[in-house]
């Protein structure tokens, strides 16, 4: 029955049965291969390569298969592959262990010891991936089918349930009902603001007009994080099945994947996607014989952070310069083309087929009293356990951190977390035991945004982390409010000039003024929350910006014009190996002798700290 | 740099002749040719009817888009908030020194552009470089270097 089309519920209830039981009947090892950009990056491809030429190499099609998955989250251990029936997890996996993952593992039954996790401290190995202390504490309703599916094949989809939800939409749901359900679930967009989904909808579905469209906003524009990118990788389907049960929940017959140019992959998998569900006929005219009609295009966004921003997107998809709009009148009255628009991130239409499916009850049971369901991060920065991870609403950044994520790398203290990118906030170890929600994390100066967390060690300079993002938001401001435009660049230039040890006391009252001026003047969310990174490094980190300007100092020994760098003698074996890499020919001493750095020659590049083996190199 | 004009409107023959196909079209030609060539974009207004100073505006408003002519080699490293805090900056300006072009421009002789962009979504692995649509992953200020002669080589035997 593959690829012919699916005329009616039935249909597709059948399809879905088949590939389940085709699924459940799988005699086969199966070695499922994670190869999202991140494991392509880090050669899983090649790894697959391998793999398959071993097994053809034995003649052992018919005993083992290899499945390409998107991404498993678990980045830190990429390339990584989970082995079926028993899920035993391999990490680090490389092209050469080929022949012993199927010798050794799959036709003698032997785990190899040297490709198991190692929990970061204890050392102890696990065999199972759900055993593995970044999994454990994760409730991965939304991503957690990306193990068990080829991205590119719709009847992998099929065969874990999917599109289940469309059927049960169409069957025994009114649009009214649909809306009612995802209100009752307590689903709040997914992007940063954290508006409740459910009303957005309404207000779609009530606006006047004979045409509609929706948007499903992949612009996933700020630095550090990337679900979106790994949902769209690994499971593109079931970010269309949300967008086709919103589409008829409002009454839309045109929608818009709005997706960053910078990945590739994704754009690739969610092509394919639309292709195979128009082929199926769930996209397309009267979808299973139901009379409802739902066109999905895509439109690729160049490279401007404000387009995250919904009027923004909507001038950029019209073929204009991406510049927000005034609101009112708000997208779900005027969008797109003047008609009313729903917009909703990737990961909310991610988390649409599964309220409709488990029921809106059993959703709401998931978070904290105003935050329901889960969220994913992307845990980064200096984590031992880098990785995707999806928990539920309530647990504590602490739990996050150090259980999830495996605490710092070297052992070095936690100083901050930064979460909801550009327009979030930086968060001091006092706040570790703070539950994640959308509320308590608005209380503490920061945002849950859309989902980057970037954790901070006693290396990084919280001036510099300001510095950082301003000069970020002065490069993406569109110019249009005069306010954000200058207020930005004002504000990075007195944070470069404390950075350079030119500030004075006078300039974080400054700060602290201009950052209320920024954000009360300016019309859209850029500008609105610019200042955040500024006011909440300042709140929590004033001694830092003090030690700046009063001592000309930087203590984490980022700042370039407020540190040098030296050689510890006790520590130095006259190695040789940083004069070799001194770039400016700082470094004198012979072999055996303790070397010493020229302060005039040194252009504080960091090759030497990078290179010495034996941490003799200080930097103050 | 001289093209054939034909290829240009090819491009733009592809895409329905609307001003919402001006984004399309532009990516087009900045994947096909790497920069805007100006008389496409001359070509661009007259086939959709949209003045050139629109045109402009929006090719120098996205960063995807590029007025000018790339080096035959793209070096870009990320300075994403992940690949920042783990050392980013320091490889950026290595990057400088070794190809002897400043960031966000092209080396004279045409032969390496640098740029650094705000996160490829694989901080995992940062910091990140992408040497010709190849990514580099957790590199370190040396790796600018290697990478550099790397790319010296590869000149050699070609020329």
């Amino acid at each position: 029955m593959t690829n012919t089309k699916l005329r009616s519920l039935d249909d597709l209830k059948q399809k879905i049965e088949q590939e389940s039981s085709r699924k459940a009947e799988e005699k086969r090892s199966v070695l499922i291969v994670s190869a999202g950009t991140c494991g392509q990056a880090r050669g899983s491809l090649k790894v697959i390569d391998s793999l398959e030429k071993e097994i053809q190499k034995r003649n052992l099609e018919d005993r083992i298969a290899v499945k390409i998955t998107g991404c498993h989250g678990f980045c830190e251990a990429e390339p990584n592959i989970i082995i079926q029936p028993n899920n035993l997890f391999y990490q680090n996996v490389q092209p050469k262990d080929a022949e012993a993952i199927i010798e050794e593992t799959i036709l003698n039954g032997q785990v190899i010891d040297r490709l198991l996790y190692r929990e970061p401290g204890t050392e102890e190995t696990t065999l199972a991936g759900p055993d593995i202390g970044f999994y454990k504490k994760q409730m991965r309703i939304v991503l957690g089918d990306n193990e068990h599916i080829e991205p590119i094949k719709i009847d992998d989809y099929f065969a874990v349930g999917g599109y289940s939800a469309i059927a049960k939409v169409l069957q025994e749901m009114s649009p009214e009902e649909v809306i009612e359900e995802i209100k009752k679930s307590g689903l709040r967009g997914r992007g940063g603001a954290g508006f409740p989904t459910g009303n957005k909808w309404a207000f779609s579905r009530k606006a006047k007009g004979d045409k509609k469209y929706i948007i499903c906003n992949a612009d996933e524009g700020d630095p550090g994080a990337y679900m979106d990118r790994s949902l769209m990788e690994g499971n593109p389907h079931r970010v269309l099945e949300g967008m086709i049960i919103g589409a008829y929940a409002i009454g839309a017959d045109e929608g818009y994947i709005y997706i960053r140019d910078e990945y590739p992959v994704a754009l690739k998998h969610i092509t394919t996607a639309i292709q195979n569900a128009e082929k199926l006929g769930l996209l397309g005219d009267d979808i299973l014989g139901s009379g409802f009609n739902f066109k999905v295009h895509i439109s690729r966004g160049a490279g401007a952070f404000v387009c995250g921003e919904e009027t923004a997107m909507i001038e950029s998809i019209e073929g204009g310069v991406g510049v927000p709009r005034q609101r009112p009148p708000f997208p779900s009255v005027k969008g797109l083309w003047k008609k009313p628009t729903n917009i909703n991130n990737v990961e909310t239409w991610g988390n649409v087929p599964i309220i409709i499916n488990k029921g809106a009850d059993w959703y709401a049971k998931i978070g904290t009293a105003n935050s329901k369901g889960t969220k994913i991060f992307s845990l980064v920065g200096k984590i031992n356990n880098t990785g995707l991870v999806e928990v539920p609403m309530g647990i504590t950044l602490r739990e996050v951190i150090y259980d999830v994520g495996g605490g710092i790398p070297e052992n070095k203290a936690f100083k901050a977390v930064q979460t909801g990118g550009p327009s979030g906030g930086c968060l001091p170890a006092e706040k570790l035991d703070l539950p994640i929600d959308y509320a308590s994390l608005i209380e503490a100066g920061s945002i849950m945004g859309s989902g980057g967390m970037i954790v901070m060690d006693e290396n990084t300079c919280m001036v510099d982390v300001a510095k950082y993002f301003l000069n970020f938001l002065r490069d993406e401001s569109c110019g249009k409010c005069m306010s954000c435009r200058e207020g930005t660049q004002r504000l990075w230039e007195i944070v470069d000039k404390i950075t350079t040890g030119k500030g004075k006391m006078a300039d974080m009252q400054l700060l602290e003024e201009l950052s209320i001026a920024v954000k009360d003047a300016s019309m859209c969310g850029l500008g609105q929350t610019a200042a955040n990174p500024v006011l909440s490094t300042l709140r929590y980190f004033k001694d830092e910006y003090i030690t700046h300007i009063k001592d000309k100092k930087c203590p984490a020994g980022v700042c370039k014009e407020l540190i040098t760098y030296s050689v510890i003698d006790e520590n130095c074996t006259g190695c040789l190996t940083c004069k070799k890499v001194c770039p400016s020919g700082a470094v004198s001493g012979e072999l055996k002798e303790i070397h010493s750095i020229d302060r005039e020659k040194c252009i504080k590049c960091g090759a030497c700290l990078e290179a010495c083996n034996f941490d003799a190199i200080k930097v103050e | 740099m001289l093209h054939d004009q034909t290829e240009f409107e090819d491009i733009i023959q592809k895409h329905p002749q609307e001003k919402r196909s001006m984004i399309p079209i532009l990516q087009d030609l900045q994947a096909k040719y790497n920069y805007l060539p100006p008389v496409a974009l001359n070509m661009v207004s007259q086939a959709l009817d949209v003045p050139l100073i629109d045109i402009i505006s929006v090719a120098s408003f996205y960063n995807a888009f590029s007025l000018e002519p790339k080096g035959e080699h793209q070096i870009t490293v990320c300075i994403g908030t992940a690949c920042h805090v783990r050392g980013a900056p320091l490889i950026l300006e290595e990057f400088e020194r070794k190809l002897d072009v400043e960031a966000g421009h092209t080396r004279n002789d045409g032969k390496y552009s640098l740029d650094s962009v705000a996160c490829l979504g694989c901080c995992a692995i940062g910091p990140v470089v992408v040497v010709d649509g190849e990514y580099h992953a957790q590199t370190g200020i040396r790796d600018a270097g290697k990478i550099t002669k790397m790319l010296e080589k590869k000149e050699k035997t070609n020329d």
